[in-house]
């Protein structure tokens, strides 16, 4: 396999400006959670000129078409084996900001390049990837673009199409652009929620206000106190994120409101619900002393899955990079795979190529490294179109 | 003269185009080799190292790879300072220096020097220029202006318009081109060439040309190629030359209003020379007092016509009265 996977990323570089191409018109999308639908459009739309079967788009805004497997004619589709590989179409951008994609001699540079346009342009290229490699698989290959994966979002693409397909899918691969190495196959339990304060106080700037003048922002800040006191335990590996604090509108007049955002991640999803309850309890407490009133609510949830350091699949995936000589980085995802696993089906989520600035206006991604990452994903559909899953048991 | 407005109504009906109109390639290219066309892309540049990477990938990947429309990509610079010429390479466009071009004619520093040595350089029988300033490159920046060279044999000259309004969401909105079109130019159209009026943007910098035509007429090298290339080609060919496509929005870099100062000169510079080369600076024509702008709804363009007379009055001293009044003999 090492030789061959070299040669794979090598015959890529011919297809270049195809994937090129993708990532950047992927890229001048915008594509906010909840608003995919422009560039669902351009996956269609390319779905439709590699000639997919079946492509359709669902009640959950998703994207769907098939590379039918080389056994096509033989089995009717829902006879067959469905490997699937997908890619999340949401971008953590507003529609409004600048979507521009510039190209320098190595690198592409625009926000969302890499989360997720790279992945996105993959999904799209890989019926061309395949058909230049002369790769026919013996499973269909759905590829599938899911819309509302972040924030309130809450996977619920990806959780609809599994809830709702009558494919049979024997184990799938969720595309990220970056990092090049990342090799996820279990995810962590998370509740992500939002403390909401409200107080009753004086608003008017000018003259002393009576009573508290600190309003929402002391409330908010006694609250964060009270999170970072809570004990996390080192095994299982957890945290709480605070991930952004709103309140206030200049220097003399006391916030009436305030919100603070924050996620609960763990190897184990009796200590997010432990965490849960400890912090629901600080809530209620901040709430009966009267100085606001005090919310909590839960806008994502996930429960943790794994398929194991072991599992064949993240063995040869483990394997195929490091013959690339790429160092695994095993991380757990709070991402669609979580959706997959929640429903026994195996999985994996692969970085594409190497690049900085995730979620900041300079986002780039490095062009060369991607093929390496495209090598790595063909060479691991290959291993899990083979795979007999009783082998798992071996 | 004929009637402009009929003429121009006429051409508004056939010669105008959206690029939607030639979405479907495969029929492009198909129709393209039937023709035996080939068709080079020309992007003349000067420090655009920030944009010409994409323009090269979109172009590359979307109309030779994918759907072989265009048979050579070349990047034509007057010499940037920064790494355009380098990152063009990397993308797989064909680079030249314009001062290496027919150097027997020396080398002048300007747009239309690039592209009036394309002509010399490339081997297309069609050529389409795209500026490299664009932000939203999109292969509709070539097959919008191409297509209809490919489909009508009658047509010689196809020039971009960008129509994409931002707040209209129905109706009746202003159709037109930037600040120096709608002041400078279209009046000086409406004056001395009416029917030219047909042209939304008349500057615009993206055009695809037949050979023929790139041949047979001189090129300014600075802000006057667009405005000489629309006179020079009607004067031959007349208005059933050219089409025009709108290509929906460019995003580009704004222009200060001094920029935009120095361009109109350049112009009318290149537009006198024309009235002066056709003898009608000698012999004024009668100019028409009819100005010509446009509206559209939805897809569909018509003109604006306003009687404009500037009518005079004489200095006050040549009134009988006022002489009288004021006892001046």
């Amino acid at each position: 396999m090492p030789e061959s996977t070299k040669d794979i990323a090598t015959q890529l570089e011919s297809l270049r400006e195809i994937v090129l191409a993708n990532i950047v018109m992927a890229g001048e999308i915008p594509s906010p959670t909840f608003g995919e639908e422009n560039l669902t459009r351009f996956v269609s739309d390319r779905f439709t000129e590699s000639e997919l079967d079946n492509i359709s788009t669902d009640e959950a805004g998703n994207i769907a078409g098939i590379v039918p497997s080389r056994s096509a004619k033989k089995k009717k589709t829902g006879e067959r084996n469905t490997i699937l590989v997908s890619a999340h179409l949401d971008k953590v951008w507003d529609a409004t900001a600048d979507h521009t994609v510039s190209a320098t001699e190595t690198t592409l540079d625009g926000r969302g390049i890499a989360d997720n346009s790279t992945g996105v342009a993959v999904l799209v290229s890989l019926p061309q990837i395949l058909e230049k490699l002369g790769i026919g698989l013996n499973s269909d290959l759905l590829l599938l673009g899911t819309t509302r994966s972040f924030g309130r979002g809450d996977l619920e693409g990806m959780r609809f199409f599994l809830d709702h397909t009558p494919l049979k899918i024997r184990a799938g691969i969720c595309l990220e652009g970056m990092q090049l190495g990342r090799l996820s196959f279990s995810s962590l339990g998370m509740l992500r929620g939002e403390i909401l304060v409200n107080s009753t106080n004086d608003q008017s700037d000018a003259g002393w206000h009576s009573g508290d003048t600190a309003g929402a922002i002391a409330v908010l800040s006694k609250i964060v106190a009270r999170i970072l006191a809570i004990e996390k335990p080192e095994r299982p590996r957890t945290e709480i994120l605070l991930g952004s604090i709103q309140s206030g509108s200049g220097y003399n007049v006391p916030p009436t409101k305030g919100a603070l955002r924050f996620e609960i991640r763990s190897e184990e999803g009796d200590v997010v619900d432990r965490i849960h309850r400890q912090i629901e309890e600080i809530v209620n407490e901040a709430d009966a002393l009267g100085q606001a009133t005090c919310e909590l609510n839960v806008l994502a949830t996930r429960t943790p899955g794994d398929i194991g350091f072991t599992h064949p699949i993240v063995k040869s995936a483990r394997e195929t990079l490091e013959s690339l000589g790429v160092k695994p980085r095993i991380a757990p995802s709070i991402s669609d795979l979580s959706a997959l696993l929640d429903r026994g089906i195996p999985g994996l989520t692969l970085g594409i190529t190497t690049g900085r600035g995730r979620h900041t206006e300079s986002e780039a991604i490095e062009i060369e490294p991607m093929f390496t990452g495209l090598a790595q994903l063909v060479s691991t559909l290959q291993f899990i179109d083979k795979f007999e899953p009783d082998e798992q048991s071996e | 003269m004929s009637n402009p407005s009929k003429t121009i109504d006429q051409w508004l009906d056939t010669n105008t185009f959206h690029h939607e109109e030639f979405w479907d390639l495969k029929k492009l290219v198909a129709e393209k080799e039937k023709k035996g066309l080939k068709i080079s892309l020309c992007i003349p540049t000067l420090n655009e190292e920030k944009t010409i990477g994409k323009e090269i990938i979109i172009f590359k990947s979307e109309l030779m790879d994918r759907y072989p429309l265009v048979d050579e990509i070349a990047v034509i610079d007057s010499g940037s300072k920064d790494r355009t010429l380098e990152v063009a390479a990397s993308y797989g466009a064909d680079t030249y220096l314009s001062a290496d071009i027919l150097p027997s004619e020396g080398f002048k520093p300007g747009k239309g020097e690039n592209l009036w040595k394309a002509i010399y350089q490339l081997g297309g029988d069609v050529i389409c220029y795209v500026d490299a300033d664009i932000k939203n490159i999109h292969p509709r920046f070539v097959t919008g202006l191409v297509a209809p060279l490919i489909h009508r044999d009658e047509v010689h000259y196809v020039k971009a318009f960008y129509d994409r309004p931002l707040a209209f969401s129905e109706g009746i909105r202003p159709s037109g081109g930037g600040r120096v079109t709608e002041i400078l130019v279209r009046p000086l159209f409406s004056l001395f060439f009416p029917e030219l009026t047909a042209m939304v943007q008349p500057l615009s910098g993206e055009y695809a040309v037949r050979r023929e035509v790139l041949e047979e007429i001189p090129f300014p090298i600075g802000y006057g190629v667009e405005t000489s290339h629309l006179i020079d080609v009607y004067q031959k060919r007349g208005l059933s030359a050219f089409a025009q496509t709108d290509l929906e929005s460019r995003v580009h870099r704004n222009q200060t209003t001094a920029d935009l100062g120095k361009m109109a000169f350049g112009i009318l510079q290149s537009f006198l020379n024309r009235l002066e080369s056709n003898g009608m600076v000698e012999k004024l024509p009668e100019m028409a007092t009819v100005f010509r702008q446009f509206q559209a709804e939805g897809k569909d363009y018509e003109q604006v016509l306003k009687e404009i007379v500037e009518e005079e009055r004489p200095p006050m001293i040549e009134i009988a009265e006022y002489r009288k009044k004021f006892g001046k003999g």
